[in-house]
């Protein structure tokens, strides 16, 4: 069970069999997108078998992390592509001038449209608490509920992790200016804050929880690749926030070529066919096969919350200024 | 020649001046009460103590910069006089050359010395295996090997018994004919003075006297060294 | 060449202390001026570290008190493991220590079997379990000296004058016992000030984040040179007061000498008082123990299919440790000789340099060398040879404690005779000084090898995702949730830290010269 998030932390291995004169293109994405289970091992076959290239995936963190990275390195950064980041980071990305054009056009089946010429879509989602039937019978039902109940959460960083920073917009996009009274309440249902989803996801499999945030879409996984029907997203009445992740090709790469053949990649039916059952999230093209059976039944948010990309960036340091304030209480 | 020319040493809490030539292969005693300053001088002869004024020289020749493995003395002093995690064989050695490159000549003349001060079946003892007699003899044995002009003993042989210290002192006076060297030896013990040294210096009260003949001064101590050797002195007795 | 050798070892640590702290000090943003989190950050921090030190000592008395009265088996064993958490990595120690109190530890299960909740770790109480557990045993280690340092003379009088146990306590023991507590207090706190790894790992969000923490989140996280360095400068002060109040304070120079001779004692002997002894030297041995042989436990079922990647990891990890006792040896080594043949005065002068070390935080050093190296050299290129250097300096306050007395009684004692044999230079050094000090360079080797060994400092900054340390590697394990690979990556970190350990401290003694 816990292959699911099994994060092969190390790239190296990745990359032991390649042969020497092959060209390499090195991107840099979260954690759990390298796991045995995630997508990567899937897009790597796929794609190294069309590009006679070298394929190699790097985890450098959780998504809000990565962008560090890639700041930390600087003009010197190995990394060719970056996947992993949301449109809540574009705008703080795109500022930092390291990033190229994508030039992919395709028909998106995003629930909004699409022009960023820098950042390419490859997944979306919603946020979600999500919680086992057997220990919660009836969940909280908004944030109101939650901090009034005594649902133990486990939620992550939203400095270095993209589900963490959705969280923080989704209660500010809920709440305006009443966002920092609702942290202060919410404080004491949040039993820690990990750096990373998968440390969270983990605490919750292991049951030192009763809620993780995470997406409406994992319970899915649970449904397809274990039988196991116990694992439900809570659907807030107030709605849920959307993530939409994206990757982005960096202006120093070395592999120019190969970057935009992977973001051609990205959009090609064969690497959005793989997402919906390794990354559980929606896939950002329907591909033809069309959503594998057990998304249909998961939860639909009423209302769909997201701030643009601009809005988001300027949101940001005074949301998680409130959050720092009413969680260091 | 060893001259200590108007020399003046200072240290804390005092001072002493000496003023004396002591000939080539003379031995002298430099005695007086403890405290007196007496090691004071010999360190500074051996280089580890700086003279505030004056000068030092040997053989014509200033100290004044030299360090104290340059200069043509050897010196053993009260304790320490071998390194522990050294075999006796290699304490002597190091009297040759200070890294222990030994040539097969001069491999030889440690093997000799060791055999001369008798301790040819102990080379390879470190100094925790010896007795404390025969630790000394290894510093003898080290002086053998130097054959430097002169040798200073800082009451060497004080923790000795007073056979075995006898039997030390002769091996000393032995050491000195072999190498044709001067002896400055500081004791608190007139007997020692008295068994190998023809002169002796007494410092005392911040000052050092002129050689004098030994048999001599001991048989009329002048009044410093009387208060020193107390009023139950008797010269021969 | 010791002089401009040891010029050269004070330049460096300078450079790596105070050149940091500079360029730190530039970058510093201060137009939002404090923010209330770093507040937060600097009251949590100085929360965590008083009550951890005063628990610390606390619990201490107790301890030392039934070691220094009682005779047991294992005795030697017990204070010979009070020494052993100097040089456990600390990620270790966390390991073991989340695998009893850990929501999915031992302590949790019984809870739940028993139909409680488990206890909560994370946060303040967990930071705090993690430095008392880590800083207990140098407490009692300290309280002990001082309760063996009571003459028997005084023990003799106080029996001959039909002293009770109270009695004893008041005349004796309590008076001794107000001389030793303030300083093993002040030490302990000045460590857990800039303890970097547990606020990370125990740390529970914003509400239990340290200064360092909030620099390596402000770096890590969001880039934000500017309060990273702001907050550097924070730490940075916390640790100029620390080494300040800790100038005269002690480190140990040594594990366990002299203390294995229990002293007659004619007190304390009634029932009441063996069992309470009894009773505190078996809780104490369960404290230290038992995440130790959790570790082993939980490490062993799975250190056989390690992959490839946490052996490559601990290789990398042997040689960093490895080229930080060579740095270690040559800043030392000069530093110690020129101090060793001067005055006090400049021995005061090294050991506050030294003292510059322990105080410099890992963060700090770390961001500081980000900015002064950045512009010129790849840091992530830089990482391995970063921790080998940072290891060697912050060991060097340890080492030179080891050193100097050591060199200094060389010196005293045999000095003369090698300078009257001219016995100088390179010679002396082989001849003299190293076959005498061997037992404290071998110390010191060993010691430093353990630290850099567990370190889970500066490599976090820039540890490169493919060539991680040992320790980042647990780290990453751990965040990733793979806890049986995590649980086999801390046993193997243990085993070779203590190995290390082990076999410069051994080398430095088998043989040795007396």
């Amino acid at each position: 069970m816990k292959s699911f998030f099994i994060a092969t932390v190390l790239a190296a291995g990745c990359t032991a069999f390649a042969s020497a004169d092959q060209p390499v293109l090195t991107v840099y994405t979260y954690d759990s997108f390298v796991t045995e289970w995630g997508p990567g091992p899937a897009v790597e076959g796929a794609f190294e078998d069309a590009c006679e290239c070298d394929l190699k995936f790097v985890a450098a963190g959780d998504g809000a992390a990565l962008l560090a990275r890639i700041q930390i390195e600087g003009e010197r950064t190995r990394a060719d592509v970056v996947l992993g980041l949301d449109t809540n980071l574009t705008a703080r990305a795109a500022a930092t001038q390291m990033f190229a054009p994508h030039g992919v056009s395709a028909d998106w089946d995003l629930p909004i449209g699409w022009d960023d010429p820098l950042f390419l879509p490859y997944d979306w989602g919603y946020f979600a608490f999500v919680y086992d039937t057997r220990r919660l019978a009836s969940p909280p039902d908004s944030f109101g509920a939650l901090a009034q109940s005594n649902t133990s959460i486990v939620i992550q960083d939203p400095r270095s992790s993209t589900p963490g920073l959705g969280l923080l917009l989704w209660v500010r996009h809920v709440h305006g200016d009443e966002a920092a009274s609702v942290w202060k309440e919410l404080s004491d249902n949040i039993v820690t804050v990990t750096a990373g989803w998968s440390e969270a996801y983990g605490m919750f499999l292991d049951e030192h929880v009763d809620m993780v945030l995470s997406y409406t879409t994992s319970p899915a996984y649970h449904l397809i690749a274990e039988g196991d029907e116990t694992k439900k997203a809570a659907a807030f009445v107030e709605g849920h926030y959307m993530q939409v992740e994206v990757a982005a090709k960096l202006k120093t790469t070395d592999q120019p070529e190969l970057a935009d053949r992977f973001l051609e990649f990205i959009a090609s039916d064969e690497f959005q066919a793989v997402i919906p059952t390794t990354n559980w999230m929606y896939p950002a093209r329907i591909p033809a096969v069309g959503l594998p059976a057990g998304f249909d039944n998961l939860v639909q948010p009423s209302t769909s919350r997201l701030y643009s990309s601009r809005e988001a960036a300027e949101i940001r340091d005074v949301a998680l200024a409130e959050w720092l304030e009413a969680l260091s209480k | 020649m060893l001259r200590l020319e108007e020399v003046r040493i200072s240290r804390q809490e005092f001072r002493i001046d000496a003023n004396f030539e002591l000939c080539p292969g003379s031995r002298t005693a430099l005695i007086g009460p403890s405290g007196g300053g007496k090691s004071s001088l010999l360190a500074a002869v051996a280089g580890f103590l700086r003279v505030q004024s004056g000068r030092v020289s040997i053989e014509g020749r200033p100290m004044e910069g030299v360090s104290p493995g340059e200069r043509p003395l050897s010196i053993v002093f009260q304790d320490n006089n071998l390194f522990p995690h050294m075999t006796a064989w290699q304490n002597v050695g190091l009297g040759i050359n200070s890294s222990l490159r030994l040539a097969s000549d001069d491999r030889i003349r440690v093997d000799r010395a060791l055999k001369k001060v008798g301790l040819g079946a102990h080379a390879g003892k470190r100094p925790g295996q010896l007795s404390g007699g025969q630790q000394s003899r290894v510093a003898l044995a080290r002086i053998l090997v130097q054959r430097r002009p002169w040798i200073l003993l800082d009451e060497p042989f004080a923790a000795l018994g007073p056979a075995l210290r006898t039997e030390m002192l002769e091996l000393v006076g032995a050491c000195c004919n072999e190498t044709d060297a001067g002896l400055v030896m500081v004791t608190h013990d007139p007997r020692d003075a008295i068994s190998i040294c023809e002169q002796t210096v007494v410092v005392a009260n911040g000052h050092a006297g002129y050689p004098v003949k030994t048999t001599e001064l001991f048989a009329n101590p002048p009044s410093d060294l009387s208060t020193y050797l107390g009023p139950n002195w008797k010269y021969g007795g | 060449m010791i002089r401009l050798a040891s010029a050269a070892s004070f330049a460096l640590v300078l450079v790596l202390s105070l050149g940091t702290m500079c360029a730190v000090a530039l970058r510093a943003d201060f137009v939002a001026g404090i923010e209330a989190s770093d507040w937060a950050a600097l009251k949590f921090t100085i929360t965590q570290a008083l009550f951890s030190s005063v628990f610390s000592c606390v619990l201490a008395v107790p301890v030392a008190r039934a070691i220094a009265r009682r005779r047991f088996p294992g005795r030697s064993f017990l204070i010979t493991i009070l020494g052993a958490p100097f040089i456990l990595p600390t990620i270790v120690a966390i390991t073991g220590l989340l695998s009893i109190y850990g929501p999915a530890g031992l302590l949790g299960r019984v809870a739940s079997f028993a139909g409680f909740a488990a206890p909560q770790v994370y946060g303040l109480p967990g930071v705090v379990l993690a430095h008392v557990f880590l800083n207990l045993p140098l407490a009692t280690r300290l309280v002990l000296q001082g309760w063996l340092a009571i003459p028997s003379e005084r023990l003799q009088t106080a029996a001959s004058l039909g002293f009770r146990p109270f009695d004893l306590f008041v005349h004796v023991e309590w008076p001794m016992l107000r001389q030793v507590l303030p300083g093993a207090h002040v030490v302990i706190f000045l460590v857990c000030l800039s303890s970097f790894a547990v606020a990370l790992i125990m740390g529970g969000g914003p509400r239990a984040t340290t200064v360092e923490l909030a620099i390596y989140q402000s770096f890590m996280f969001e880039f934000d040179l500017g309060r990273a360095a702001r907050l550097a400068l924070l730490q940075f002060i916390l640790g100029i007061i620390a080494a300040v109040v800790a100038w005269r304070l002690v480190l140990p120079a040594d594990f366990g000498a002299g203390l294995d001779r229990p002293p007659e004692r004619w007190d304390s002997q009634g029932l009441g008082h063996k069992l309470l002894d009894w009773l505190v030297i078996a809780a104490v041995s369960t404290f230290l123990l038992l995440p130790m042989a959790m570790v082993i436990v939980d490490g062993l079922d799975a250190i056989g299919q390690l992959p490839t990647s946490v052996f490559e990891a601990a290789l990398r990890s042997v040689l960093v440790s490895l080229a930080s006792v060579l740095l270690m040896l040559l800043l030392a080594l000069p530093i110690a000789i020129a101090v060793s043949r001067t005055s006090l005065a400049s021995a005061a002068l090294a050991e506050g340099v030294g003292l510059l070390m322990i105080s410099a935080s890992p963060m700090v050093l770390g961001l500081g060398l980000y900015l002064l190296v950045f512009p010129y050299l790849d840091p992530v290129m830089l990482a391995l040879a970063v921790t080998a250097l940072v290891n060697a300096a912050t060991s060097l306050p340890f080492a030179l404690r080891a050193l100097i007395p050591a060199l200094r009684e060389i010196e005293a004692n045999f000095g003369p005779l090698a300078d009257s044999l001219n016995v100088t230079g390179v010679a002396r050094f082989r001849m003299l000084v190293f076959p005498r000090a061997r037992r404290s360079m071998g110390f010191a080797m060993g010691l430093t090898a353990a630290l850099s060994m567990g370190d889970l400092g500066v490599i976090v900054l820039f540890g490169s995702t493919d060539s991680p340390t040992l320790p980042l590697m647990l780290y990453r394990l751990m965040g990733a949730y793979r806890i049986e690979q995590a649980g086999s990556a801390a046993l193997l970190l243990l085993l070779l830290s203590l190995f290390l350990f082990w076999l410069f401290d051994r080398g430095g003694r088998v043989n040795a010269a007396t």
